[in-house]
């Protein structure tokens, strides 16, 4: 996957992701139109369908609320790379199908609206804008296969299908 | 047998291995999984996956605490959705709105035992650590998996054990403590990490103060928290569970990535600023910064306990003028047995509002919400930017004591100098 970067720092946590004032409705477009609002008020406006975030230490972390993840994958956001991870954020980004990339280079390599080109399956990450490439440890593969089949209920509904 | 961990023994034991070791990500039976009001939202994903059932009806809990009374017709639907599945499923462990937050009511009901692994569709799920079981926060589609399932895949956790000395000082809580080892290890200090709490200042401890500390290691990006079990934790459960248990603990030489050794004879009151949970600074530094709001409650500060220590200060003065107090008891049970007290009526008296058990404005949904340029200080457990409503306020973290007395004085205040 190829998109533009939005970068932004350590410990982006859920409720700027997401605030707890519009939980209450589940509607994916609705928590896409405020994803992170309280940190970046362009954002929502602006985001593009396959751009990437760039982000610093700790991101998604927080409350365990999956609405986080939903409205960056509603509002376009095709992957998100960072230095590090709250662990909640991660399993459900994996699980509701949007990429994540642990790469603790990326954060200083990369400036806003730069070019990023991911291979989650290999481990690379490119700069296209300004020609580096990064490595990162690829996904272990049955992550890689909930991402792949786009999320966890479609690899849990396998188990529960009357076998053909 | 090479000597292990405490996550390593719970999750052998629930993935029927033998032995696991750090950095293993094992597939887990699941004792017990806790949801809030986002089992609507698990729910759907429940339906998705087209399980005809749930994996076990005993093993799950469901209640609401995040938005009671409703604050929104979309909450009602929510609620009466999952009000619907629960009589159609017939779920026996469904406590509806009545009995207040989730991580005071499973304790207070028994559903939390040693030994035990728990998941919880609430980060806070930590808390029950407490009580020596290992318990986390998952999120809604993986707990919709275990309801299908009962499993989860889990990577097991490399150890932090804390062993606090000393005995705190008067008008000093666990509160205190947590955010001051959260203000030295750092927002992701303990990030994936499970982290022991030991050593004699713990075993002095209540199982409400050690609630709080356990509740809090998410906010250091643990993975779970835990105090091994004593009599304290046994008399705490006689009463509550005819269900036999077998206390889980890390042995004595166990490989942890890490030992920290603190002592708290000499920790004065904590307090965490804005905008992030480890920016801690000793009460003194912020002292007489005027407050708008204080809040006494949530799943970390609204224990009986808690309200015994703000009522010392509170009952027989004024909340300052110009300062909205909040009283949120954390269940049925605390509220109850406040109200029969007159603890309670000390803080009416007071000035106070005391809402209904639940989680009130600790996450911003409604029951006392920030307008720009406020400063809130409160027992909660995030100060993120906008967690209790404008972006533009501020919010403090403190312990009960520390609250209460700021609610009093108006300004931030040291409680030690109500206790004089």
């Amino acid at each position: 996957m190829k998109g533009r970067v939005w970068r932004y720092g350590d410990h982006v946590n859920t409720d700027l992701i997401i605030s707890g004032r519009y939980l209450d409705d589940y509607d994916p477009r609705h928590l896409a139109r405020h994803a992170l609002e309280d940190l970046d008020p362009v954002f929502s406006q602006d985001v593009r369908y396959g751009d990437i975030i760039v982000a610093g230490r700790n991101f998604g972390c927080g409350s365990s609320r999956e609405q986080a993840p939903v409205a960056l994958k509603t509002a376009g956001v095709a992957a998100v790379v960072a230095t590090s991870f709250a662990r909640i954020f991660y399993r459900n980004a994996i699980n509701i199908g949007l990429p994540v990339v642990e790469c603790p280079e990326a954060h200083a390599n990369f400036h806003v609206g730069e070019i990023a080109l991911i291979n989650i399956e290999k481990g690379i990450l490119v700069n296209e804008s300004t020609g580096r490439t990064m490595r990162f440890d690829p996904l272990p593969p049955f992550l890689l296969e909930i991402l792949r089949s786009g999320g966890l209920v479609s690899t849990t509904r396998k188990r529960f299908q009357p076998k053909p | 047998m090479a000597p292990t961990t405490f996550a390593q023994k719970v999750l052998a034991q629930a993935s029927g291995e033998p032995a696991v070791e750090p950095g293993q990500i094992v597939n887990a039976r699941i004792d017990l999984a806790m949801s809030h009001e986002n089992a609507a939202l698990v729910l759907r994903s429940f339906r998705e996956i087209g399980a005809s059932q749930v994996w076990d009806r005993d093993k799950m809990v469901i209640l609401f605490d995040h938005r009671i009374p409703a604050n929104t017709t979309k909450a009602a639907e929510n609620h009466k959705a999952v009000r619907e599945f629960v009589r159609a499923e017939g779920l026996p462990h469904f406590y509806d709105m009545r009995e207040g937050i989730c991580h005071q009511v499973l304790p207070e009901k028994g559903h939390v035992r040693p030994g035990m692994l728990i998941v919880g569709s609430d980060s806070h799920t930590t808390s029950y650590g407490a009580l020596g079981a290992f318990s986390t926060g998952i999120g809604a589609t993986e707990m919709a998996s275990v309801w299908a399932t009962g499993e989860l895949w889990l990577k097991v956790p490399r150890t932090i054990r804390i062993r606090f000395e000393g005995d705190l000082l008067p008008g000093v809580m666990s509160k205190d403590v947590i955010l001051n080892v959260i203000g030295q290890l750092g927002a992701d200090g303990a990030d994936y990490r499970c982290v022991e709490y030991t050593g004699p200042t713990v075993d002095a401890m209540s199982v409400a103060s050690r609630l709080v500390l356990c509740n809090m290691a998410v906010e250091m990006g643990a993975k779970a928290g835990v105090c091994f079990p004593d009599q304290k934790v046994q008399r705490y459960l006689a009463g509550r569970t005819t269900k036999a248990y077998v206390p889980v603990v890390s042995d004595a030489d166990a490989p942890v990535e890490r030992t920290l050794e603190l002592d708290v004879s000499k920790l004065g009151p904590q307090v965490a600023c804005p905008h992030q949970v480890d920016n801690v600074r000793p009460v003194e530094e912020v002292e007489g910064l005027p407050i708008d709001q204080a809040l006494i409650g949530s799943c970390t500060n609204g224990r009986m306990e808690d309200l015994i220590a703000a009522a010392s200060l509170i009952s027989g003065q004024t909340v300052a003028e110009g300062v909205r107090l909040i009283i949120v008891p954390a269940s049925r049970e605390v509220y109850l047995e406040a109200m029969e007290r007159g603890i309670l009526a000390s803080f009416v008296r007071a000035g106070a509002l005391v809402l209904n058990p639940g989680c009130g404005p600790c996450l911003g949904a409604h029951q006392g919400l920030l307008a720009p340029g406020e400063r809130a200080i409160t027992t909660t457990n995030r100060n993120f930017r906008g967690r209790m409503g404008s972006p533009e306020a501020e919010i403090y973290l403190a312990s009960p004591l520390t609250v209460a007395a700021s609610a009093i004085k108006g300004v931030v205040t040291d409680p030690r100098r109500l206790m004089l």
